[in-house]
């Protein structure tokens, strides 16, 4: 069944590809899911670069207060909180979820399911379209009269509802309107994903037979999909309160400002799970791999990744436990989260579980992977102290908890995608990555990485609360500068070793060492094509059948230590 | 977390104190655990010339209690989190023990007003001292505190005190705090509030019990005013 409409659209998709736009067009009004993956993931990284030069400023303002940043001047208190708050935004919106959902998505769906494309690669592509104009416009949105908005990016009205409070009357609206339009590109953008996954696999996968990494990305795109609501109709009663001056959270006209902390972090803590389960799917496929080992549990981590998701639902209130919530109500926030710490705790353990009796390599996207499971446990066991309300209230709003989501972001975000980047790489453009640059990157990143949060940890401890622009404000903090140096050193060193990385980038695609269709000898369908896949990803004869697992290395029967999914025997 | 990071200057901090100690050790246990049996794995396993992988696939019953041990063993510790959480919670959050004395917090953009009882020891008489941004309290006093904002949301945190609350727009807010140790210290908005967030800084005062009652008669405004 699945077989023929694969079958049909594929007939479609080649048609469509031959009197299609040629030259540079084709790249820019493609609808191959991997051209559209390209764009989502390019744009991804230069907003990256964006967010992290924002990083570079507010961090040597921090350390350095007061004295002009080279590349942007003197930081006053309202570009301050406009760095801050867009750095957030443009880091989870712009980086973290086109990069993992959109992207890698878009890529992997298709290729390792066995479809030519994405069943409605026309509403694929104005995903991308409507995703570049909402990222055109929050870059635009810094530079309007007023400056960027700067009411951090939960937004909390009534700072972010009325300018005479804000002081930003059209940097407020603009970012509020970028993020709606962003959630508009992920709406489309996940129903391709779902519906690809459901109904156009190649013949004989069957649910036990897709790779996790694309369970886990359709289970990001529901839980998306059903938080996402509550939000957009909070996002336009915020854009309401703003412009034609209702008062849906202005507590002097019967509104209540409480009540959109609820709507956005009832999006915002399924959020989370939206773009840790890729990452954790992406991890996954690259141990197995370079482990050469059968997953310790396929089941139990989809099953821990659904329950995951369902509990992700009932924990929201977790971040505000002091924001004048009812105190009762801490106590049930508390119960529901300390929960979800078991599921994600035994999809570590499974991680781990699954090196045990392998063969492992320690490639440059392994050691990526690996730096995720080790650097992401500390995200998860500091996530603990938050998630009880006893020890929340003193640690809520320090760089406690900046620490604690940039131990679970960077690694989600940064780690996993270049787990993910390396490892597929060859297969995007057909070339080698340098190892030993690889290896240089992957060093002097993760190293500065520790180096940059650690020290934020204890600044939290001590009492530093966010978003203060100059901490010689505070007489109990000032002891706290040299810990504020070492952050911003470590975080300049990590700037200056991604140059490495974009040196192994250009120069592996000019020049790289020929790929092959599989070179790392790996099970999934994507490695049985060529490498960079044709459009519709295999001839139209050729489509592949599927007659396993995914991860059937190191089987006892056979000679060779891995087993593809599509041959018969 | 302990003494030696910041001092603890309230009745109820050494209680969030121990808990945070409680969750470091059980957490830090799992964390050395986990960390531990990943890079003796990966040294263990790491690939020899000729050596196949081995065919494990989990499925068995005596290779799942790897998995399923530690996770009833992870849902243990999170109940015994969540019974010392709630408790500390419900002491600083929930119960409100009786006032000595009652005084008023207003977050305005950006500075705190404080308003406190003049000499009646009652608060919205006459003889109310306001202050801004200084906050005097008497050592050994249990205060209740209204949290109230003027304009956008802010967030009343003292340190020292493991104290925080946010103030919210078109509430007030009751809460309460016991000094213990006297000096003076930080007193920080944690809310986003705007361009001066950065500078929405107090101090409180904790004074003791004659020198507080010193300051109320040299401030209060002349009986009759």
């Amino acid at each position: 069944m699945s077989h023929a409409v694969t079958a049909d659209s594929h007939g479609h998709a080649h048609d469509a590809h031959d009197h299609g736009p040629q030259g540079i067009l084709k790249y820019i009004w493609s609808t191959d899911h991997k051209i559209i993956a390209m764009q989502y993931m390019f744009t991804g990284m230069i907003m990256a670069l964006i967010g992290g030069f924002m990083a570079y400023v507010f961090r040597m303002q921090l350390a350095f207060p007061g004295q002009s940043v080279p590349g942007f001047g003197v930081v006053s208190p309202g570009e301050y909180n406009s760095l801050v708050t867009n750095h957030g935004s443009i880091m989870i919106f712009w980086v973290a979820m086109p990069v993992l959902i959109a992207a890698f998505g878009n890529y992997l769906i298709p290729l390792m399911t066995g479809a030519d494309d994405m069943v409605f690669p026309r509403i694929n592509r104005l995903s991308y379209q409507i995703f570049l104009i909402s990222a055109i416009l929050i870059i635009a949105s810094l530079f309007v009269s007023g400056g960027g908005f700067g009411g951090a990016w939960t937004a909390y009205p009534p700072l972010s509802s009325m300018s005479e409070y804000s002081l930003t009357k059209l940097g407020s609206s603009m970012w509020l309107l970028a993020v709606a339009l962003e959630f508009v590109a992920f709406l489309l953008g996940g129903i391709n994903f779902i519906v690809t996954l459901m109904n156009a696999r190649a013949p004989g996968m069957k649910a036990y037979d897709i790779p996790i990494v694309c369970w886990m990305i359709v289970i990001a795109s529901i839980l998306f999909m059903l938080s996402v609501g509550p939000l957009i109709a909070g996002a336009v009663m915020l854009l309401f309160d703003q412009m034609i001056g209702t008062g849906f959270f202005d507590p002097t006209r019967g509104g209540d400002p409480v009540l959109w902390q609820h709507l956005f972090w009832f999006f915002g803590h399924p959020e989370v799970y939206v773009v840790l389960l890729p990452a954790i799917g992406i991890v996954i496929e690259i141990i197995a791999t370079f482990a050469r080992k059968q997953l310790f549990g396929y089941k139990i981590i989809l099953y821990t990744a659904i329950v995951t998701g369902i509990l992700s639902f009932f924990v929201w209130a977790h971040h505000q436990f002091i924001a004048g919530i009812d105190p009762r109500m801490a106590n049930v926030f508390t119960v529901t989260t300390l929960l979800i710490s078991v599921p994600i705790a035994e999809m570590m353990f499974v991680t781990v579980a699954t090196l045990y009796g392998g063969s492992i390599r320690f490639t440059t996207p392994m050691l990526w992977a690996l730096a995720f499971v080790a650097e992401f446990l500390i995200g998860g066991v500091t996530g603990i102290f938050l998630g009880a309300s006893g020890s929340d209230i003193y640690l809520h709003d320090t760089y406690f908890v900046l620490a604690h989501f940039h131990y679970t972001f960077f690694p989600i975000a940064i780690i996993g995608t270049f787990a993910g980047f390396t490892y597929w790489f060859p297969k995007m453009f057909g070339k080698m990555m340098n190892e030993t640059l690889g290896k240089i990157h992957f060093w002097g990143t993760i190293i500065s990485f520790n180096f940059i949060f650690i020290p934020l940890f204890f600044l939290g401890i001590g009492g530093q609360h966010r978003r203060i622009y100059n901490y010689e404000n505070f007489p109990d903090l000032i002891a706290g500068q040299p810990l504020r140096v070492v952050a911003t050193v470590a975080m300049l060193a990590m700037l200056a070793f991604q140059v490495v990385f974009f040196i192994n980038l250009f120069s592996s695609l000019k020049s790289g060492k020929k790929a092959g269709n599989n070179p790392w000898k790996a099970n999934t369908l994507e490695w049985t094509t060529t490498s960079p896949p044709p459009h519709g990803n295999w001839p139209q004869d050729e489509m592949p059948k599927v007659y396993r697992g995914p991860y059937e290395y190191s089987h006892p029967d056979r000679d060779e230590d891995y087993w593809p999914q599509n041959l018969p025997s | 977390m302990g003494d030696f990071i910041l001092q603890r200057a309230s009745s109820y901090a050494g209680d969030i104190d121990n808990l945070i100690l409680l969750i470091t050790v059980l957490v830090g246990v799992w964390f050395f655990l986990v960390e531990g049996m990943f890079f003796y794995l990966l040294w263990k396993f790491r690939a020899k010339d000729g050596q196949k992988g081995q065919y494990i696939t989990g499925k068995e019953k005596h290779l799942k209690r790897w998995i399923n041990i530690p996770h009833g063993i992870v849902l243990a510790c999170d109940v015994v989190i969540i019974v010392f959480a709630i408790n500390v919670w419900y002491n600083v959050k929930q119960s409100l023990p009786d006032a000595e004395s009652t005084i008023r917090v207003i977050g305005q953009q950006w500075a705190w007003i404080f308003q406190q009882p003049g000499a009646d020891n009652t608060l919205d008489t006459d003889d109310d001292i306001f202050t801004t941004d200084d906050l005097y309290v008497s050592n050994e006093t249990t205060y209740h505190f209204h949290l109230v904002s003027r304009d956008v949301i802010h967030d009343f945190s003292v340190p020292v005190f493991r104290l925080k609350q946010d103030a919210i727009p078109g509430r007030s807010i009751t809460g309460w705090f016991r000094p213990t140790q006297t000096g003076t210290f930080d007193v920080q908005c944690a809310e986003m509030c705007g361009i001066g967030h950065g500078v929405m800084s107090g101090r409180i005062h904790v004074q003791t019990a004659a020198e507080h009652s010193a300051w109320v008669a040299a401030n209060s405004p002349a009986a009759g005013e």
